[in-house]
C-alpha cells in the first residue's frame, strides 16, 4: 500500500468517526483541525483505524501522535 | 427499529458510526418516552453512554444523561448533589467494575480480616444504594464484578480465601442478597457479560492505561446493550411472547412432505437433539409468562401431529394460538395479535426462512424476527437479544399462558349465548376495587408501563412514584382486579388522580385489553365517583393525549358522561363531569367489594 492509499483509507475512517463528509486529512492535519477530535473521540479514532488496517498500535505510539503523519508513518511499517 | 442495532450487531460499525446511526433514529418518525439517566462511574464512561443512547432510541426512549465526573461515583451518591438533585433522575446506573476495589486479601492475611475486606467493600457500596434510594427514588442499576484479568495462585485462586477470584465471587453473592431484598435495584451482569465476550478480550489492560476504560473499547457496545435492555424491560417496552415457525424451526424437514414419522426431533440423533432443546428452552418462558403461538404454512392436521409427536417437548396446550394454513404469515400473524388483543409489535417472530421474516417484519413495522442462523444457534440468537429481559416480576406473569387460555374459553362460552348482558352475568364477575395497597406496587408499576392502547394519558410510573402517590393524601388511587367463573384476571384497571381544590384530575386510567368489554370501566367510574363524593370533590377532569396507539380511548370519557371542555391542534381534549348526589352507578353486573 502506498502512502496515498494510505490516505485516501484514512479519510474515511475520519469521515465516519467524526460523521463529515467533507474531512481531508494530510501529514500535517493534527486535533486542533477538527473540531470534534479531543481526547475521548481520540480513542474512537484509534480503534477504527487499527479496525480499517487490522494493525494494532502500542501505547507509546498512541500517546506519541503528533500529527497524521505520524500516524501513516507508522501504520506504513506495520502493514509491510 | 434500526437492524444496525439488533442483536448480533457488529460493536466495530457501531462505534464507528455512532454518530451518523444517532442522526438516523431522531429522523425516524417515532415518538420517543423522554428519561433522565444518570450515570455514576468508577472509570471512563464517555462511549458506554453515547452507545446506550444509540441502542435506547432504538427502543424508543430518548435518554438525557448525567455523567459523574471519572471515578466519582461514590461522591456523587453519598454526598449532598445539588446537579443530580436538580436533574431528577428515573434511572441511577453504577458503572463499576473490579479496578474500583478498594483493598484485596494479601496472602497472609487471616480469615478474619479477609472477611473485614469482604465487609468494607460491600458496606460501601451499601452506603451508595441507601443514599441514593433515600434521594432520588428511582430504580438503580448496579454492575457486579467482572472476574480478574490475572490469578496469582492460578486455579486456585478461585477457592482460597486470599484469591481474587475468590473475593469478588464473594461480594458478587453479597450484591445479589441485596437485590433479593431491594425492589427497584437490578444488578447488571458484567460478570457474564465479560465472559460470554471473552475475558481476556474484554480486559485487556491497555484500554485502562491508555484511555482509563475499566474494559475494551470494542467490548462497549456489549455492555451498553446489556444496560439498555434492562432499561427498557423496567419502562415495560420486553416483548411479551413468540410467534412460532413449524418446520426447520422447531423440528427438522418438512412434515407435509416427510410425514410425522420422519420429521427431526429428539434422543436419537444429534440434530434431533438440538431442537429438543430448543423446544425445552422456548417451553422454559411460559413460567416467565411469556406467551407461545404458531404461525405456519401447514395443513392444520399435520401441524398438530408433529406436536403429538412423542418426542415433542411443546404439546398443543402450550400455545395460546395455533395459525397452521396457508394465508401469508403477517396475516396470520396479525390475527394472532388481535386475538390476544395484543400489538404485533410485542411478538417475536421466530422463523429459519429469511423470505417469511422479510414479508412478516415489512408488513408489520415494529416487529422483531431476529436472524437466529443454523439450529444450534437458535438459542443463543435469541437469548442475547434480551427480548424478554426481566425485571419486575409478578405472580399475575407466571399464570399469563393459563389466563389466556381462559380467555378462549370464555369466548367459546359466548358463543353459547345469544344476549351479551345474559354471557356477561352468566360471567358472575366479581371485581375488587380499592386504594392501592402494598402487595400490588409491582403489578400496578408493571402495568402503567406496558399498557398502550387502553391508557388515555400514557404516562408511565416507577415503582417508586406509586409507592409516593399512594401515600399522599392528595392523591386518588385505585386499582381493579377482576374474578370470574373461568378464573382471577389479576390487576387490570387502574386510575391515579389528584385533588385541586374541589377537582380531582385524572393523571392515568388504564385498563388491560384481555378485559374489554365487561364493564369494567364502568365499575371503575362508580368508584371513582363515590372515593370523590367521600374526599368532597365536585367536579372529575379527564384528559385523552392522543399516540399512534390509544385510539381506542379518544371517546372514552363521552361514553362515561363527562363534557368535552377543549382541544387543542395536536388531538389532545379535556373534559369534565359534574359528580351529582344522585349518580347512578353505571355498572349492574360486576358484584364489586371494596
Amino acid at each position: 500500500m502506498t502512502r496515498e492509499e494510505i490516505f485516501e483509507k484514512l479519510n474515511e475512517v475520519f469521515r465516519e468517526v467524526f460523521d463529515d463528509d467533507e474531512i481531508m486529512v494530510s501529514d500535517g492535519t493534527t486535533a486542533n483541525d477538527i473540531e470534534d477530535w479531543d481526547s475521548l473521540e481520540h480513542i474512537n479514532l484509534i480503534v477504527a483505524v487499527e479496525k480499517k488496517f487490522s494493525i494494532k498500535f502500542n501505547m507509546g505510539e498512541v500517546n506519541k501522535f503528533k500529527n497524521v503523519g505520524e500516524m501513516v508513518d507508522i501504520i506504513l511499517t506495520r502493514i509491510q | 427499529m434500526l437492524k444496525e442495532l439488533q442483536y448480533p450487531f457488529d460493536s466495530g460499525y457501531i462505534l464507528s458510526k455512532k454518530k451518523r446511526i444517532k442522526r438516523e433514529l431522531l429522523e425516524q418518525n417515532v415518538s420517543f418516552v423522554e428519561k433522565n439517566i444518570a450515570i455514576l462511574g468508577g472509570a471512563t464512561t464517555s462511549d458506554i453512554k453515547l452507545i446506550l443512547e444509540l441502542f435506547l432510541l432504538n427502543y424508543g426512549i430518548k435518554p438525557s444523561f448525567y455523567e459523574s465526573e471519572y471515578n466519582q461515583f461514590y461522591q456523587d451518591a453519598v454526598f449532598d448533589n445539588k446537579e443530580l438533585m436538580e436533574f431528577q433522575p428515573d434511572i441511577i446506573y453504577i458503572c463499576t467494575s473490579n479496578r474500583n476495589i478498594t483493598k484485596y486479601p494479601q496472602i497472609s492475611d487471616t480469615s478474619a480480616t479477609v472477611d473485614f475486606l469482604l465487609a468494607s467493600e460491600k458496606n460501601k457500596f451499601e452506603k451508595i444504594w441507601n443514599s441514593l434510594s433515600k434521594k432520588y427514588r428511582c430504580p438503580i442499576i448496579q454492575n457486579n464484578f467482572e472476574m480478574p484479568f490475572y490469578r496469582l495462585m492460578g486455579n486456585k485462586d478461585a477457592s482460597d480465601i486470599h484469591g481474587k477470584v475468590n473475593f469478588l465471587t464473594r461480594l458478587n453473592l453479597e450484591f445479589y442478597n441485596y437485590a433479593q431484598n431491594h425492589e427497584n435495584f437490578y444488578i447488571c451482569d458484567l460478570n457474564y457479560i465479560s465472559a460470554d465476550y471473552g475475558l481476556k478480550e474484554w480486559s485487556d489492560p491497555f484500554y485502562y492505561h491508555m484511555y482509563k476504560y475499566a474494559m475494551n473499547v470494542k467490548a462497549i457496545p456489549f455492555l451498553s446493550f446489556n444496560i439498555a435492555n434492562i432499561i427498557k424491560s423496567i419502562f415495560g417496552k420486553n416483548k411479551k411472547g413468540f410467534v412460532l415457525d413449524l418446520d426447520n424451526t422447531l423440528w427438522g424437514g418438512i412434515i407435509g412432505d416427510d410425514g410425522v414419522d420422519n420429521i427431526v426431533i429428539g434422543p436419537e440423533e444429534s440434530e434431533g437433539q438440538v431442537y429438543s432443546e430448543f423446544q425445552r428452552y422456548l417451553k422454559e418462558h411460559i413460567q416467565l409468562g411469556v406467551i407461545l403461538s404458531i404461525d405456519s404454512k401447514n395443513d392444520e392436521a399435520n401441524a398438530l401431529a408433529g406436536l403429538n409427536h412423542p418426542d415433542s417437548q411443546l404439546h398443543k396446550g402450550d400455545f395460546v394460538s395455533i395459525k397452521a394454513n396457508w394465508e401469508p404469515k403477517d396475516r396470520n400473524f396479525s390475527q394472532i395479535a388481535n386475538e390476544i388483543n395484543l400489538l404485533p409489535e410485542s411478538l417475536l417472530f421466530v422463523d429459519d426462512n429469511p423470505a417469511e421474516r422479510h414479508i412478516v417484519t415489512e408488513q408489520l413495522p415494529g416487529v422483531i424476527a431476529p436472524e437466529i442462523g443454523e439450529v444450534h444457534q437458535y438459542i443463543q440468537n435469541i437469548d442475547r437479544g434480551g427480548y424478554f429481559e426481566v425485571t419486575t416480576f409478578s405472580p399475575d406473569d407466571t399464570k399469563r399462558n393459563e389466563m389466556y387460555k381462559e380467555n378462549a374459553k370464555r369466548a367459546s362460552f359466548q358463543a353459547s349465548f345469544d344476549n351479551y348482558t345474559d354471557y356477561l352475568l352468566s360471567l358472575e364477575m366479581v371485581g375488587i376495587i380499592r386504594p392501592f395497597e402494598p402487595i400490588y406496587m409491582a403489578r400496578i408499576a408493571q402495568l402503567s408501563n406496558k399498557s398502550n392502547q387502553f391508557n388515555l394519558t400514557t404516562r408511565r410510573y416507577t415503582q417508586p412514584e406509586i409507592e409516593q402517590i399512594a401515600s399522599n393524601y392528595d392523591y386518588i388511587t385505585l386499582y381493579g382486579k377482576l374474578i370470574d367463573r373461568f378464573g382471577d384476571n389479576g390487576v387490570v384497571s387502574v386510575i391515579i388522580g389528584h385533588k385541586v381544590d374541589t377537582e380531582c384530575r385524572i393523571d392515568l386510567w388504564i385498563m388491560s385489553c384481555r378485559v374489554l368489554k365487561r364493564d369494567m370501566e364502568f365499575a371503575m367510574m362508580d368508584s371513582l365517583v363515590k372515593k370523590c363524593k367521600e374526599a368532597g370533590l365536585s367536579t372529575i377532569h379527564g384528559y385523552y393525549y392522543p399516540t399512534t396507539k390509544n385510539s381506542m380511548v379518544k371517546e372514552f370519557y363521552k361514553l362515561q358522561g363527562f363534557s368535552k371542555i377543549s382541544e387543542d391542534d395536536s388531538g389532545n381534549t379535556e373534559w369534565i363531569f359534574n359528580i351529582d348526589s344522585n349518580y347512578e352507578n353505571k355498572n349492574k353486573i360486576i358484584k364489586v367489594e371494596e
